[in-house]
């Protein structure tokens, strides 16, 4: 549900560098977004067709870069994905481990005309 | 034409609460964004917590829920300067909405803020409100396998409160499992049990949050 929020912020991050650009219409969008935001594509794109109507960003494609949850374990300073119910290094077995990506959330490119 | 941008997504939420941040700060006070799922017990450890801290410091208590002020309503009966938000619908509080319920409370008056965001396990985590600390509330009843779920929420925590811990023995809830899963990725959080019923756990976390005002 906080897809609401995000879309909008989203919509008005481009809206307002497409004007910055001086373009007239957006075509594409590429976002970035991290597994740990729980941020789902399908409600973005729900949000966005409704949202978009009526600004230079309508009809405008989204393309997602999902970007899985990724770990450093503090043991062995090596980096993995993190599995859903076990979140121990598969490599030393460690418990103690950085977040270093999976929380991204942000708007990457635009293609404008 | 591509144009690159690489901005965050929730940039316009973030200067607003870095806004709310240094209005707190200018006006030395100490914000707590309170956190939990539905009926976890946020407003019953404000309650408790106001208890505990009554003239020792002064209090202010901003409400978030969907709908209705029946919890501005239980908090003001304490004596303490109480304002709700109705997010009509919304299922997090955002630094907006915050900036306007700062603007009807009397931060000269009070010492520390606790503002109940709206229970989710998820909305909430990603918006910041120019708070100071982020306190996590779990009860046994919704299971072990909370932090699993909804990791982003108890990777930010400052602390996670394991409350309605008197019905430990009469459910399946693995205390230890549990604050073993959530120190392998969040390491400096600080995890009390607690019962709002029992009073367990209460002066521990009122010490806690005491020194983390100190420490500003």
């Amino acid at each position: 549900m906080h897809e609401l929020a995000i879309t909008q912020s989203m919509l008005d991050l481009v809206l307002e560098q497409a004007q910055k650009a001086g373009a007239r219409g957006v075509g594409k969008i590429n976002l970035v977004i991290g597994e740990m935001t729980g941020v789902v594509e399908e409600c973005v794109q729900f949000y966005f067709d409704f949202l978009s109507k009526g600004t230079a960003a309508e009809g405008a494609a989204l393309s997602f870069t999902m970007v899985p949850t990724t770990a450093r374990c503090r043991g062995c300073d090596k980096n993995f994905e993190l599995k859903e119910f076990d979140w121990t290094c598969p490599y030393c077995q460690g418990n103690n481990m950085e977040i270093v990506a999976g929380k991204e959330l942000f708007v990457e490119s635009i293609e404008v005309e | 034409m591509e144009v690159k941008v690489v901005k965050d997504i929730l940039g316009a939420n973030e200067r607003i609460a870095e806004r709310n941040r240094q209005l707190l700060d200018s006006n030395n006070v100490f914000a707590v964004n309170l956190m939990s799922s539905p009926g976890a017990g946020k407003t019953s450890l404000i309650l408790q917590t106001l208890k505990r801290l009554k003239g020792k410091i002064r209090i202010g208590v901003i409400e978030g829920d969907v709908s209705s002020s029946l919890d501005a309503e239980l908090v003001a009966k304490e004596g303490v300067p109480a304002v709700q938000i109705n997010t009509g619908g919304g299922c997090h509080l955002d630094a907006n909405m915050t900036s306007s319920a700062l603007g009807n409370m009397p931060l000269k008056d009070i010492k520390l803020l606790l503002i109940e965001n709206v229970g989710n396990l998820i909305c909430p985590a990603e918006f910041a409100l120019g708070e100071h600390r982020k306190v996590l509330i779990s009860s046994i009843p919704e299971g072990d396998d909370k932090p699993f779920k909804y990791p982003l929420m108890f990777h930010q925590a400052d602390a996670v409160l394991i409350n309605k811990i008197d019905l430990l023995p009469y459910l399946k809830f693995d205390a230890q499992a549990f604050s073993r899963t959530i120190k392998k990725m969040n390491e400096k959080v600080k995890i009390i049990q607690i019962s709002c019923t029992t009073g367990q756990g209460i002066e521990e976390w009122v010490s806690w949050l005491l020194k983390q005002i100190e420490k500003g």
